[in-house]
């Protein structure tokens, strides 16, 4: 026979020995598919491009004098080096796409592909903001769709669309409400926010040149009615209230808590973060309130980006409309769009608070915002919400016997289920199990918010995740659970599956570098 | 429904484990009467992707795309080539659906392009520090005033004549219940910037005197005079820039002694896009890094030792200040700093250089053509890549007949400045490497047919 | 020299006129790792209970208040390079400020050693 023997090995040894993961060492250091990335400084030069230009024309440079003749210093990659170095550092990324993201009150769901499609399209991405407005005009009916559709799902007449983020629409909302109250010549002082809020919502008041006062919460975790009523007065403003509120609860008072406010000459801002639990079920408007913001980038599955951009449109009540910020888009009777600028605002805006931004917003989300809710539609939203709850209330009850739940006794929970560290061993922390379940393949729950709880854990696993994917979750955290009261040592050097071990932050904090020297820099700072 | 993965089986079995009868029971706590009965009316149901993709193809096409005709809008945002790879590594599915690097041990990719960003800012801007970015020029730019009253205990602001319009109407519009007093004025259609009036109008009670370079007429001046004059008057000089290419070719401001330098930074990665998102720049002498807003990405070591990045500083910061916070600023502009960062790393010092000088001198050859034809006049001395053409005619009307024929001629100031009729025969021009030489004989031409 | 307490934890050493103001040995341990303190300008008059200074861990900022009325004469500048001595000397090298009393008598309302261990025995 031609009996060919050569080629690889195909059956392993017996009787070889398997070390322990993470015992064998590297020459690199790296780990197969972990690997590390150098920074650009390191391994770029000031000389390599990735791109190719073609020659300037040969005329005489009109700069004034003011030719910058000193080294930039940032270095160039070849575009093969530039793509592996933002690929390889990618990898170094949890994300959606990498698997379920249960961070409380952030609504981390699935960010569809059509979506970025249609935000890429020359029409959308390929206009300037100051373009005349003939050669806009489906730019300016996209605005006007999302806009209609805001004010349809909120139950709201009016919206505001350039807010550029949550945190910016909170800002416009507040201005409206100080714009409103000062046109009745009835200056006040006053903020009140509920002591479980989103920190922002006290910077933005006090941004907006507010004195800010807490509302205590009741034993079930929502805003205590009777305190509120007691603090009204003719000093205050306006409240801020987070509905469904950062414990995840609904507040069911909101009817009454925004008709006690208006009786005392408030008005009352809602923050929407958590919309993503009642959209096409639940119009805000129907509550009292008289502004929301909305955050594109949760409810309406806009991309988060690695931290933004955002997108906060507000929208607004009766009360609230005419003194919202320029500019906008209205419709006239033609059918043509017409953008409402600071010119234009003297005929029939003349209240308008202003200008919060340079240009019209964040067109690139209002796209992807528009194919999203076309995609799902009003009965597809309506499922959004049931489904966000349902998938939250199913990880409460999963885990309720395991975890202090301290308001599942209030009833089920919105879109979100929160916990706290009571019953953890000494010693373990609320940290530590968020650190454990990133070696178990997931990003954390939020943690430490809201502040009212005690090592809080707020977990949303939004209506994007299947039956079988919460279920593997819910396994997952019962194990880091039972682990953290149990006082599993090792959870409190976890994680150590992960790209780095815990950082430390002091170092970071007390000696910040926040960018990168040349080494011998460093070396002489350290001389 | 394509992007709900539950099945009415698995909604049944969830129930049963939670102990509702049906989901109705989970909303007990809203009162039934603000509850739906059924999915809102007047809004379509939901549709497939061939359906939403036609309704929005649809809208698009009613919109005249910049690359589609001669295009020289510029005036804050700026058409440049992105290069290919630019688009491909935003889209990178661990960079796009990811959070904020709060969990910095599965965010290293996130916080390390952070790392970059923030040093490639400072080094263009020629200062010591830059923050993880902002929403945009107009929002940074009122946020240094902010921080120049925080660190200067003052509220007078003295803005530039050449600042953007829209920037300064941003910060009338903080100004007016931050009680902030601010300096304005429109421009001149005048070759000189407002430089020189600028030194006289700072005091003992200015906080900031704050300079647009290049101005919003695209004229360049050098701001070392109103440093040194506002430094002697314990004020800061902020300098705000809305084309960074242009730092390619002209000196950093840092260099000139600004104390803050704060810019829009779409002109690199992130595209037209109609007004946003875009990506604030915010740089800074170190000595002022505490009172800087916004987030910071710092560097530090793992417990074994090895370097790594978190957010650093974060104590300035709303989730932790609250009421004390330096901004309420909740987000940066991650993705479009992404994108920022990979095409400077593209181009490197080299390709910025060559890149800047490219606008530049194409901008020149397009100025002396467009100077040539009867009833226009070239106002600039100096410029980068957009200079001001002055015509013996309202401007306004003709941009918006070239318009109809298909040429986007640049900004006329009449749009900008509605009120001023001093300024309304100014149409400000941006050249950039996309501009061809038939685009600008495009225009040529077209101005020629108007003015003739 | 006499050495005071308040139950914001602040300590407050007295010789003559002059009060030098810190955090307490409890305060720090509470906090954590310390990185950063702000101290106020020299000059200063502060009322008792304003804002004088502000303490950050890497997780909180806290507020110290003045424990007495007075005008700062000095303050701390080793805490800029080395805001660790409030972890490691909270009590004598931590020191944050020091003030000129405007009214000895609001230090009759301060705790002595004895009374403040018995206060944080109790929290």
């Amino acid at each position: 026979m031609n009996m060919l023997t050569e080629g690889r090995p195909t059956k392993q040894e017996e009787n070889i020995i398997t070390p322990a993961q993470g015992t064998v060492q590297t020459h690199t250091g790296n780990r197969a598919l972990m690997v590390d990335e150098p920074l650009i400084f390191e391994t770029g030069s000031p000389d390599r491009s990735g791109v190719d230009l073609p020659e300037a024309p040969a005329v005489e440079s009109r700069l004034g004098g003011l030719d910058r003749d000193e080294p930039i210093s940032i270095p160039g990659l070849s575009e093969a080096e530039a793509v592996r170095h933002y690929t390889r550092l990618s990898r170094q990324n949890y994300a959606i796409d990498v698997g379920l993201f249960p961070l409380g009150s952030c609504t981390m769901k699935h960010n569809p592909r059509l979506n970025e499609k249609m935000a890429r399209l020359k029409g959308f991405s390929d206009i300037h903001p100051l373009q005349p407005v003939d050669s806009v005009q489906g730019a300016l009916e996209t605005i006007y769709q999302l806009a209609e559709w805001l004010k349809t799902l909120t139950g709201m007449p009016a919206v505001a669309m350039s807010p550029k983020a949550g945190a910016h629409g909170e800002l416009c909302g507040i201005l409206a409400i100080r714009s409103a109250l000062e046109a009745r010549g009835d200056a006040r002082e006053v903020i009140l926010v509920p002591e479980s809020a989103h920190g922002t919502n006290p910077a933005t008041a006090a941004f907006a040149g507010y004195k800010v006062e807490d509302i205590p919460a009741n034993a079930d975790g929502r805003v205590d009615l009777d305190a509120l009523k007691a603090r009204l007065g003719p000093d205050v403003a306006g409240v801020m209230i987070t509905n469904p509120n950062t414990c995840g609860l609904f507040e069911p008072d909101m009817k009454a808590i925004s008709d006690a406010v208006h009786d005392a000459g408030g008005l009352v801002y809602c923050d929407g973060a958590n919309f993503n639990a009642i959209v096409g079920r639940v119009r805000p408007g129907d509550l009292g309130i008289d502004a929301m913001h909305i955050n594109l980038h949760k409810t309406f599955s806009t991309p988060h980006g690695g931290g933004g951009p955002g997108s906060g449109p507000v929208v607004f009540s009766e009360a609230l409309a005419p003194f919202a910020p320029l500019p906008f888009v209205e419709k006239t009777e033609a059918g043509h769009f017409h953008l409402v600028e600071e010119e234009t605002a003297e005929d029939h805006h003349e209240s308008s608070f202003g200008r919060m931004v340079a240009f019209h917003g964040q067109m690139g989300m209002f796209t992807r915002a528009l194919t999203y809710m076309l995609s799902h539609g009003a009965d597809g939203l309506k499922q959004v919400s049931e489904d966000a709850v349902l998938n939250a209330n199913y990880v409460l009850r999963s885990m309720e016997d395991l975890l202090e739940a301290p308001f599942a006794k209030s009833g089920p929970c919105m879109h979100e289920a929160l916990f706290s560290d009571n019953g953890f061993a000494n010693g373990l922390t609320t940290l530590d199990l968020a650190k454990g379940l990133i070696d178990e393949g997931y990003h954390p729950m939020t943690m430490y918010f809201p502040l009212v709880v005690h090592g809080a854990m707020l977990v949303e696993p939004t209506e994007t995740e299947s039956k079988a994917a919460i279920d593997q979750f819910i396994g997952a955290l019962r194990s880091v659970a039972e682990r953290a009261k149990a006082g599993d040592e090792l959870l409190k050097s976890a994680p150590h599956f992960a790209p780095r071990r815990r950082l430390d932050e002091t170092q970071a904090a007390r000696k910040p570098i926040l960018v990168w020297q040349e080494p011998e820099e460093y070396a002489e700072a350290a001389e | 429904m394509r992007y709900l993965p539950l099945t009415p089986h698995d909604r049944q079995d969830m129930l049963a484990t939670i102990g509702a009868a049906s989901v109705d029971d989970l909303f007990v706590d809203v009162p039934k009467e603000v509850q739906l009965d059924g999915p809102i009316r007047d809004l379509p149901m939901h549709a497939g992707e061939m359906a939403v993709e036609a309704h929005m193809k649809k809208l698009a096409k009613n919109n005249s795309a910049a690359g589609d005709m001669p295009f020289f809008l510029g005036a804050g945002a700026y058409r440049h080539h992105v290069p290919s790879s630019v688009d491909h590594i935003i889209q990178r599915g661990e960079f796009l659906t990811a959070y904020t690097p709060y969990q910095p041990e599965i965010a290293q990719g996130t916080l390390q392009t952070l790392f970059e960003f923030q040093t490639q800012v400072a080094r263009l801007f020629g200062v010591d520090v830059a923050n993880a970015s902002m929403y945009d020029g107009s929002t940074a730019c009122w946020e240094a005033i902010v921080m120049a009253r925080r660190i200067t205990k003052r509220g007078k602001a003295v803005l530039s004549s050449g600042l953007h319009p829209h920037y300064v109407s941003v910060a009338k519009t903080m100004a007016r219940f931050t009680k902030d007093q601010l300096v304005t004025n429109a421009p001149v259609l005048d070759a000189a910037t407002d430089g020189a009036d600028l030194l006289d109008q700072i005091d003992d009670d200015t906080s900031c005197v704050v300079v647009q370079y290049p101005d919003i007429l695209g004229r360049i001046s050098d701001m070392s005079a109103i440093a040194e004059k506002a430094h002697a008057h314990k004020a800061l000089l902020i300098a705000v820039v809305t084309e960074p290419v242009a730092l390619g070719a002209i000196k950093a401001p840092g260099q000139m002694d600004a104390d803050i330098v704060v810019g829009e930074g779409q002109s690199l990665g992130v595209g037209l896009q109609f007004g946003g998102p875009y990506v604030g720049l915010f740089g800074c002498k170190q000595k002022y890094v505490r009172q800087m807003p916004g987030r910071l990405c710092g560097e530090t070591v793992d417990a074994e030792g090895k370097r790594g990045f978190v957010l650093t500083l974060s104590t300035r910061e709303q989730h932790i200040r609250r009421e004390k916070a330096t901004s309420n600023i909740c987000t940066n502009s991650g993705l479009c700093a992404l994108a920022f960062t990979a095409h400077m790393t593209l181009l490197g010092e080299k390709g910025l250089r060559d890149l800047a000088m490219l606008n530049h001198k194409k901008a020149v050859v397009a100025a002396d053509r467009l100077a040539q034809i009867k009833g226009v006049s070239l106002l600039n001395d100096s410029f980068f890549n957009e200079f001001t053409l002055v015509l013996d005619k309202d401007t306004r009307p003709i941009v918006r007949r070239l318009a109809d024929q298909k040429v986007l001629a640049g900004v006329s100031l009449g749009r900008l400045y509605p009120d001023e009729s001093g300024l309304a025969h100014g149409l400000v021009v941006a050249v950039t490497e996309t501009t061809s030489d038939e685009d600008v004989e495009a225009l040529a031409t077209a101005l020629e047919g108007e003015l003739a | 020299m006499s050495r005071y307490y308040t139950d914001e934890h602040e300590w407050v050493d007295v010789e003559g006129e002059t009060a030098t103001v810190g955090i307490t040995d409890y305060a720090q341990e509470q906090l954590g790792d310390i990185v950063f303190v702000e101290t106020p300008e020299i000059g200063a008059e502060l009322e008792q209970g304003d804002d004088a200074a502000v303490v950050e861990s890497v997780k909180a900022a806290s507020d110290v208040y003045a424990a007495v009325s007075g005008t700062v004469v000095e303050v701390n500048d080793a805490l800029e390079d080395e805001p660790a001595l409030v972890n490691s000397s909270a009590e004598e090298d931590g020191w944050f400020f020091r003030l000129t009393l405007s009214d000895t008598s609001e230090l009759d309302d301060l705790m002595d050693e004895k009374a403040y261990k018995a206060f944080v025995d109790g929290l």
